[in-house]
């Protein structure tokens, strides 16, 4: 549990709603849901989620919020925007599941495993050292997330691709030894940890 | 029949009734059979020219104008002729359009059009141009009983009008349960936050008018007379009593707040669970600063809503209605904390949010706006907690039962309508104890103990009962679908939450409509004219002291309460209170009740006056007996839409089912008719029935008409009667078809002479 965690337990103590409305990206919309769920019978995912956004607000509202900070639920969005379009209060229902993502994760309560968590993790690291995204790099760190066997077998299996993409010049073999980034990579580092620390201040101003 | 009655018959030839029949025919019958003095033909009469040639008629002695072409519907502007009697024969909805243009179909189509000619010439013979009866009085001056928001509102508008009004207020100040709130909710634009009741500029703008004159701690002790006559005795607490006179009255007595101490599971002697009313105290006494529970006088950080407690409930005691204000209340409620500090938690424990009126919707957000909380749930039961009333309840959408403690618990308990006895609980337990129904009887027998210990709140002195008649839950009957204001008592007119569950902006807006109808009943009335629906008839039931025989029917069955008895129990018609829909002339045995241009006489002459063909000449006839609100005008739009039906139908509209009296069908089904189809509308606590209770009298009697065809050793599949509703533009041409197909298959009347 990071210290901003226990900090915002010790704020809000009970009252999620307003932990919400206050920090979560979009996250005061969720006061303004009607439960009406359009937004759960639309989404295309909606039997997969453990709960669906109108089951996830109706959660915020009763205080549980272990259970919807730790969820895989808002993880399984695919942004395709069906229930944004379709909520009868307008709400941006799909900026809020990103937002309590995000939320969670920064508390550093989100599900470890759950593979777009993990993958974003994946790219977010890949994407940082350079400025740039080593497509190589991340597509092998991609075969080998679930162990060295599994990785093999994945490699194997893609090789046809790999090779017509190498002959036909659409993939570098020597990427892989460290790749380009971008000109200015003192300056990208510096931009990061600006944002890092504005970041930080916002969340941090409320509690 | 008058000697001084001279009949013009009229016969149009446009919209292809010259193509389709013969006019000439038609001519010929109104003279010889009809007798009229004069017939003329027209090529399109409704056009300035015929209109002009049947005035230059009325000016040169007519007086009576029969007019075959249109429906009675039709072209009312044109044939609008003042000073005399008018009769319409619908050729046109009536014959030629529901009936196939062929060269087969001509004969019959013929004889159809020609007994529409004999059924008009005979029913205007015994018509006169109705006239009033001279004992209209006008009184501008309006009895308002009840002084809350609804009261005060229906005072100051009319006042405005010019009308002078009397406030009777059983209580020592004016305001009402409105009086009792801290905030309302709002009623205009941007509907975020909770208002000022009004209630202080109300009694304000009441004070200032020399048009208004306020009883405090006054009732009404005694009711009489009718719309622009009534004489009420204003009783005070002081002992002295004033009786004044009145054009309309206006009952607004408002609600009560359901007893919460009925719902034991909710732990109602907590001091920390109230009601509403009980929150709006706490409220009021905070005055904007912190609010703070009863029991030990904490300022209240957590408190919960339960809606619907008491009510949309199946459950014994409660009551089953919605009363349509609680939600917004309770969003209302929940902002007073939220407005003096935003981090009270505030909970409303609903199952279907309704927040009806334009600005609901917005009021709703501006709650949720405000971080009260939603939660779709169930409360199971409160019980006393370590730090408060402890609730046990359902999350609906998560599915979990959860107990919390709270501060304060608020109960959304429902309105009970503030009504007088109802009139008619005694004649339903008569009936159900004829009809047998048990279980009917118990419930009844219940609620006249409880409807007993209510006292009456005008004490009218009319026949049927001192009070309002009630549709369900006590709320005052009015017809919620054509003409929500008219009441079953003209004159009297109940607006507020009495009429039906309603929050202050609806309540406001009812005492509107009830001033404006109020008006309109003292100025209606001071003309002899007639309330809806039939505004502005001038005929009003007469009867034949001689022949009546004091059987009460039609004291009875009035349901408007008109008719009230005089000392030897003959019937004393109140022109004023009577709606004109003839239910009395229906009911009466000896007949002896009738209209200027509506009687036994001029619908049964009519029926009599159709040729019926002999046993072995396969035409047989059919007689409908329309209501003339909505039976026929669908059968007008039937025709406009060109469904064919039988050529052996005679249709005749009546004012209302109720009117349809048994002589009728007696008579028709002994002159040879083969069979008869009542088409009212529908009855029961739905009803659409213009009257309300005439075609529940309709079906009552027409239930028993089985003994006659027994009698008459005739089937009982002869006579029908139907619910119908303007609407049924198909299904009414079906029911007749059917009836036709009916009398094919069990054969032609024996009693054609």
């Amino acid at each position: 549990m990071s210290s901003v965690n226990t900090a915002m337990v010790e704020k809000y103590r009970n009252n999620f709603l307003k932990e919400v409305s206050d920090n979560v990206e979009e996250g005061e919309w969720v006061r303004m849901c009607m439960q009406c769920g359009v937004c759960s019978g639309s989404c295309p995912l909606g039997p997969h989620w453990e709960h669906p956004p109108q089951e996830l607000f109706m959660m915020i509202r009763a205080n549980k919020r272990e259970e919807v900070l730790s969820s895989t639920s808002m993880w399984m969005c695919t942004s395709c925007y069906n229930c944004m379009v379709r909520c009868p209060r307008e709400l941006p229902i799909t900026h809020i599941m990103h937002g309590l993502a995000h939320y969670a994760k920064r508390l550093g309560l989100a599900p470890k495993e759950q593979p777009t968590n993990k993958f974003s993790q994946m790219f977010w690291n890949n994407l940082v050292q350079t400025g740039r995204v080593n497509e190589l790099k991340l597509g092998l760190a991609l075969y080998f997330m679930n162990g060295f066997s599994e990785g093999i077998k994945m490699s194997m299996k893609m090789r046809p691709i790999g090779q017509g993409m190498f002959f036909t010049g659409r993939m570098a073999p020597m990427e892989i030894l460290g790749g380009h980034g971008v000109k200015d990579q003192k300056g990208f580092h510096a931009m990061l940890k600006k944002a890092e620390e504005l970041e930080a201040a916002r969340v941090g101003a409320h509690v | 029949m008058a000697a001084d009655k001279k009949i013009g018959a009229y016969i149009c030839k446009g919209c292809g009734l010259g193509e389709r029949l013969d006019c000439n025919q038609l001519e010929k019958i109104a003279k010889t059979e009809g007798k009229v003095a004069l017939a003329k033909q027209h090529d399109f009469l409704c056009s300035q020219a015929g209109v002009e040639m049947i005035k230059a008629d009325i000016s040169e002695g007519v007086t009576h104008v029969m007019i075959g072409a249109c429906s009675r519907r039709a072209k009312t502007e044109a044939f609008n002729f003042t000073g005399v009697a008018i009769a319409r024969a619908n050729l046109r909805e009536g014959v030629i359009w529901v009936r196939p243009d062929t060269d087969d179909a001509r004969e019959t189509t013929q004889e159809m059009a020609n007994d529409y000619i004999r059924m008009s010439c005979a029913e205007i013979k015994f018509m006169t141009q109705p006239e009033t009866s001279g004992e209209q009085g006008l009184i501008k001056h309006i009895l308002v009983v009840g002084g809350g928001i609804t009261g005060m509102t229906s005072a100051l508008e009319a006042a405005k009008a010019g009308y002078n009004v009397s406030i009777v207020e059983k209580q020592a100040q004016l305001g009402g349960a409105a009086g009792q709130l801290f905030k309302r909710i709002p009623v205009r634009a941007p509907y975020q936050h909770p208002a000022d009741t009004g209630i202080a500029e109300l009694a304000t703008a009441i004070a200032a008018s020399d048009k208004i004159k306020v009883y405090l701690n006054a009732t009404v002790t005694r009711t009489s007379g009718a719309p622009g006559r009534f004489s009420a005795d204003i009783s005070q607490e002081s002992g002295s009593t004033v009786t004044e006179q009145f054009g309309a009255i206006i009952q607004a007595s408002g609600f009560k707040p359901y007893d919460m101490n009925q719902l034991t599971e909710f732990n109602p002697d907590n001091a920390d669970v109230v009601d509403q009313l009980g929150l709006e105290a706490l409220a009021k006494a905070a005055n904007g600063a912190a609010i703070k529970r009863p029991s030990d006088g904490k300022a209240v950080q957590n408190v919960l809503f339960i809606q619907c407690a008491g009510q949309r409930s199946q459950k014994p005691g409660h009551l089953s209605y919605c009363s349509g204000h609680c939600c917004s209340t309770s969003i209302k409620q929940a902002m007073y904390f939220k407005q003096y500090n935003p981090d009270i938690q505030t909970t409303v424990l609903f199952t279907d949010l309704r927040t009806p009126g334009a600005g609901g919707e917005n009021f709703y957000r501006s709650g949720q706006d405000q971080c009260v909380t939603f939660l779709k749930g169930i409360a199971e039961s409160v019980t006393p907690g370590k730090t408060g009333p402890k609730v046990k309840f359902d999350n609906l959408l998560l599915n979990e039962t959860v107990e919390q403690e709270f501060d304060l618990v608020v109960l959304a308990t429902g309105m009970v309508p503030n009504s007088g006895p109802n009139p008619y609980l005694e004649q339903e337990l008569a009936l159900a104890k004829e009809k047998k129904e048990t279980e009917k009887v118990v419930v009844l027998e219940q609620e006249l103990v409880f409807e007993k210990s209510k006292a009456s709140i005008l004490n009218l002195d009319y026949r049927q009962g001192t009070d309002m008649p009630q549709l369900v839950h006590g709320f005052t009957d009015s017809h919620f679908i054509c003409f929500p204001y008219e009441t079953r008592r003209t004159g009297i007119y109940t607006a507020g939450p009495v009429r039906r569950p309603m929050d202050i902006g609806q309540a406001m807006d009812d005492a509107t409509g009830a001033a404006l109808k109020a008006i309109q009943a003292i100025e209606n009335s001071a003309l002899g004219r007639a309330a809806h629906p039939r505004s502005g008839d001038l005929s009003y039931p007469k009867f034949r002291k001689e022949g009546c025989t004091q059987c009460k029917r039609c004291t009875v069955e009035c349901p408007f309460g008109a008719i009230n008895e005089d000392e030897q129990r003959y019937p004393q018609f109140n022109e004023a209170r009577c709606r004109r829909c003839g239910t009395c002339m229906g009911a009466c045995p000896v007949r002896v009740i009738s209209f200027d241009n509506y009687s036994v006489d001029s619908v049964g002459q009519a029926i009599k006056a159709v040729d019926i063909p002999d046993e072995f000449s396969e035409k047989p006839r059919i007689l409908v007996l329309a209501c003339e609100n909505d039976a026929y005008p669908a059968l007008d739009m039937a025709a406009m839409n060109r469904s064919e039906y039988s050529a052996f139908v005679r249709v005749i509209p009546v004012r209302c089912l109720g009117s349809v009296n048994t002589i009728w069908l007696t008579d028709a089904l002994n002159s040879g008719y083969d069979g008869a189809v009542l088409l009212g509308c529908q009855k029961g606590d739905n009803y659409q029935c213009h009257f309300v209770k005439g075609s529940e009298m309709a079906h009552y009697r027409m239930s028993k008409i089985g003994d006659t065809l027994t009698q008459l050793n005739l089937e009982t599949e002869r006579v029908e009667t139907h619910e119908v509703a303007i609407t049924d533009i198909q299904r009414i041409p079906e029911i007749i078809n059917n009836m036709a197909k009916t009398i094919e298959k069990i054969g032609m009347s024996p009693f054609k002479f």
